[in-house]
């Protein structure tokens, strides 16, 4: 079987190759009719800066401007094609509900700076959210202005920053443990701190007594995902977060993980001060293909007064947005985005749980986690798996089995892409060789779990066998084989040139991308 | 439970596989008394039908902008969006894709994004530009720690007619890295002089055009007075629809720009989601912020797309990556290049010159009435009044007489005295002859 068999138009059936619309476009067509308005009575009033020349942006007719999209949405894959286990990504289904109500004339298309009278049913709807977001999670307050999750843990420690700097006790290091998310030390960097790594235990845990001995009263705060990234429980949460407090530092939980334990566990209880929650993961707004996002961030009464403007401030039902800290009775620490957060996820993320309610979030993860331990427990045996279970919401194997066959966690991806299933999370997290973290979501059938099961058990048999060029020629059958990206790196071609027009200057060549992990 | 495809005998069959006898057994991890023993106190759940009319609620409470007469601008516009653009993205495979992480797979959205990252550096007149960020303002502030980090300098100049979201969002970032924002203060008199300030600290002046007020300016002068001081030179763009009649911030020598893409293809949705641009000069881009997709070739020759250099990414160099940011604004990257595409050269500039027909016409309409003065010389879909009275009374006592008739000026600048009775008026295509009437009628009452 082979998926290079030559057609004279290069089309290969339904999967039809699609040109840049630079190569087919001409400057003067266009698939909007607007009619050529009257001349300005007194010229124009642009100053000195009327722009001369054309941009040279290619213009298509709307026929030819659909059948570009369709066929470049075709080269996709995407959770409503098949399973999308990506760990840590919670690839769940994305209901068509939430984008009709996120489309309403009075929802959709309001804009940031009405009036507030205008805006008062936007405003309870946020308002809303909020209230959903603080019982689920068992803490008080809620920053909505986060535009994805890594915004979201910028703000949470921006709070964290201001409240110890506000009492007067500024510190310089936040602890990270080393199978954190990379936001997260990237976002401890960007807030102003000195990371320092924790590493795990041989339970795939952070290591409680190394991180009580790393804590100290120059610590600003904990960060910790739970359920973290080998798909665990933190049992040691607890202890943990009395480790934090007793040394006056905070315990900043990453909430990515959260779709495990929603409507069963609040985060409150576990003595977590700060938790930021990515609504396109456990609350079913789509991934957009990589955003947009949304990342509320849960604050305990101590953080809360530092939360960022805007936010929604209720008087006797009535609601009205604070902008500026000057109006605050807090003391925020500014503004983090332009006007007051992602309205038309929160839409969208109100009407999946209003759909889903109590109860439904609980039978969700639970039935997430059942998903994700059916997946380790078929598998196991056949596949290697670093931590004993149970698991949460996902599965992590490494590349153990894989010893001596030549084949690696990367070459069995690829070879899931003929076989129809987006791959998993691979290698990720770091602390476990040749990671394979598979997220299954509570939006998937046993039917459907059942031929991924197979699928990965004939994979794994046939690495096992010997067949290393299977392997390494795969996948043959998607839209486009391996990639290049060492080329992509060295020689950066960031975007499309007329044919004679070259880039204005050589580019300095780092190499540092060789050996990049597929994450 | 419309969402959850698990039979209670695939529970069951489930859970005999795994061994366990509930579902709650594989949360023995949890400590005992954290583990709720039921649902929250939270509505259950709900049919299709009964959320819809919760909806329908929240939206009757609401005026909306295609109702009335509206003429709001400040850093969001309402402009038309073909009927192709919203039913392209909500194709499944755009709207229910991940990061492009396996490019095999994901060359729909690849390829969308490397068209974008060409149209963004083509429109604002930049060799390169990103994959997108979450929006102008984090945009601008991520402009300005990307000068800091190319110029290894920690000044920062901010123009006091940078939109006032966007500086505050730049102070609170510049706060956090320890770097030295200073804020000019707003003005009328055109007294801001950034060139004059100019010293061996500054990293970056970061001005905005057309400004808040609405006000173009030709920043050629400026730009020769930054190079001169090793200073970059970042241009913020709020109205990129501007772009198709405003020489480019590239032409008059900007060194980064950021922008809101909001106006094309994506609709104001009470300020959020919307897609943060940012495009730069070549050499800048490896202290550039946020996702790139790069040409390359897969096994076979073909010509193809992946994400490309990544190590300046957080999943790869974690506390030395040159941004936090993750995720980007896929979808709504892509209604901006659909509509952009549907567009093309001839349109983009066509809706350009419709935007600032209908601004003049208003600005001639309104600079009639008694008491009003328009205070801009200069403007393309957006400029300045000053009333009589209050503009934050003006404009509730317009929206009871159903138009949304702009928006104070102390809205955005609250500390800013002269802010008092200023209103800030846009008008774009969709504003017919009858709304700009409808404007005028309401003001003039409400100032008489």
């Amino acid at each position: 079987m082979t998926g290079s068999m030559k057609t004279i138009s290069g089309h290969r059936g339904l999967m039809l190759e699609e040109p840049l619309i630079f190569e087919q476009g001409s400057p003067e067509k266009t698939a909007v009719d607007l009619p050529a308005p009257p001349s300005p009575s007194g010229g124009d009033r642009l100053g000195p800066v009327r722009r001369e020349r054309p941009i040279g942006l290619p213009g298509l007719s709307e026929p030819e401007v659909v059948r570009h999209y369709l066929r470049l949405s075709q080269q996709n894959y995407s959770i409503d094609s098949g399973l999308f286990p990506l760990g840590s990504c919670t690839m769940k289904h994305n209901p068509r509900l939430n984008e009709k109500l996120a489309r309403l004339p009075g929802l959709g298309d309001l804009h940031p700076l009405q009036p507030a009278s205008t805006v008062q049913g936007a405003l309870r709807l946020m308002h809303t959210l909020a209230h959903w977001l603080t019982t689920l999670t068992g803490l008080p307050a809620v920053a909505m202005s986060p535009a994805a999750g890594a915004h979201g843990e910028l703000v949470g420690l921006m709070t964290i920053r201001a409240a110890l700097e506000d009492r007067g006790d500024p510190r310089r290091r936040v602890l990270v443990p080393e199978s954190a998310h990379g936001t997260n030390p990237a976002t401890a960097a960007a807030c102003g701190y000195a990371v320092q790594s924790v590493p795990g235990d041989a339970r795939g845990r952070v290591d409680l007594e190394k991180l009580r001995a790393a804590l100290s009263p120059d610590v600003a705060a904990v960060m910790v995902t739970n359920p973290n990234t080998c798909g665990l429980f933190e049992n040691d949460v607890r202890l943990i977060a009395e480790a934090a407090h007793e040394v006056g530092a905070f315990f900043y939980c990453d909430g990515a993980n959260f779709n495990a334990i929603v409507g069963r566990v609040r985060p409150g209880d576990l003595g977590i001060d700060c938790m930021h929650l990515n609504l396109h993961k456990t609350f079913s707004t789509p991934h957009g293909g990589g955003g947009p996002g949304s990342g509320p961030v849960v604050l305990s009464a101590a953080l809360a007064p530092f939360a960022p403007v805007a936010f929604v401030a209720e008087e006797n039902g009535r609601f009205r947005l604070v902008e500026h800290g000057m109006h605050a009775d807090g003391k925020p620490v500014g503004r983090v985005k332009g006007f007051h957060g992602q309205f038309g996820m929160f839409v969208r993320a109100l009407a999946y749980m209003m759909s889903m309610g109590a109860d439904g979030l609980r039978q969700a993860s639970g039935d997430a986690v059942l998903n994700a331990n059916y997946i380790l427990a078929e598998l196991q045996g056949t596949f290697s798996a670093p931590f004993a279970g149970p698991c949460m919401h996902e599965a992590l194997f490494d590349d153990r089995f894989l010893k001596d066959t030549g084949v690696s966690t990367l070459d069995l991806a690829k070879a899931l892409i003929d076989e129809g299933f987006h791959p998993m999370t691979v290698y990720f997290p770091l602390v476990v060789h040749g990671a394979m973290l598979v997220e299954p979501t509570e939006t998937e059938s046993k039917r459907t779990l059942d031929r991924f099961i197979a699928t990965m058990k004939g994979l794994a048999e046939r690495a096992l066998a010997g067949d290393e060029a299977f392997f390494r020629e795969s996948p043959r059958l998607s839209p486009r084989r391996r990639l290049d990206e060492t080329r992509a790196a060295r020689k950066p071609v960031l975007r499309w040139r007329p044919p004679a027009e070259t880039a204005p200057e050589p580019m300095e060549t780092a190499g540092e991308e060789v050996g990049r992990a597929a994450e | 439970m419309r969402y959850l495809p698990l039979t209670e005998d695939d529970r069951r069959q489930m859970l005999a596989g795994i061994g366990v006898e509930s579902i709650e057994d594989l949360f023995r991890d949890v400590p005992a008394d954290a583990l709720l023993a039921g649902p929250v106190e939270l509505p259950l759940h709900a049919d299709e039908m009964a959320v819809e009319r919760a909806f329908r609620a929240f939206a009757a409470e609401n005026i909306s902008p295609a109702g009335v007469p509206s003429f709001l601008g400040g850093g969001a516009y309402r402009h038309h969006i073909p009927a192709s653009v919203d039913h392209l993205i909500q194709r499944g495979e755009f709207l229910t894709a991940y990061t492009p992480y396996q490019p095999e797979i994901a060359q729909g959205t690849l390829q969308y994004l490397f068209e974008f990252q060409t149209q963004v550096a083509l429109i604002t007149g930049m060799e390169v530009a990103n994959a997108s960020l979450y929006d102008g303002a984090t945009s601008c502030a991520e402009a300005m720690a990307m000068a800091c980090r190319l110029t290894r300098r920690k000044r920062v100049l901010l123009s006091g007619g940078l939109h006032p979201h966007w500086r505050s969002t730049a102070e609170t970032y510049a706060r956090f890295l320890a770097l030295d924002a200073l804020p000019l203060p707003p003005s009328w008199a055109g007294d801001e002089h950034p060139e004059e300030r100019l010293d061996a600290d500054t990293a970056c002046v970061i001005v905005q055009n057309p400004d808040v007020f609405g006000r173009v300016h030709d920043l050629a002068p400026l730009a020769a007075a930054c190079q001169a001081s090793g200073t970059l030179l970042v241009v913020a763009v709020a109205e990129v629809v501007s772009l198709g009649l405003i020489t480019s911030p590239g032409e008059m020598g900007a060194d980064i720009v950021c922008g809101e893409g909001q106006s094309l293809g994506n609709a104001p949705s009470f300020g959020g989601p919307t897609v943060g641009l940012m495009a730069a000069r070549e050499r800048f881009i490896r202290q550039m912020p946020g996702r790139l997709v790069g040409e390359t070739v897969d096994e076979d020759g073909r010509r193809g797309f992946v994400l490309t250099l990544s190590t300046r990414e957080q999943h790869i160099r974690r506390e030395k990556a040159t941004s936090n940011i993750c995720t980007n604004s896929g979808l709504c990257a892509l209604a901006f290049t659909i509509h952009l595409t549907m567009l093309g050269d001839a349109g983009f500039r066509r809706l350009a010159e419709v935007n600032h027909a209908r601004a003049c016409a208003l600005a001639d309409r309104l600079a009639a009435i008694p008491g009003i003065d328009v205070l801009n010389k200069t403007f393309f879909n957006e400029f300045t009044l000053r009333l009589p009275k209050p503009a934050e009374a003006a404009v509730e006592q317009m929206a009871a007489r159903g138009v949304l008739g702009g928006i104070p000026l102390m809205r955005l600048l609250p500390a800013w005295t002269e802010a008092r009775s200023l209103l800030l008026v846009a008008a774009t295509e969709m504003n017919s002859d009858d709304d700009i009437e409808a404007l005028a009628v309401a003001l003039s009452e409400v100032v008489a």
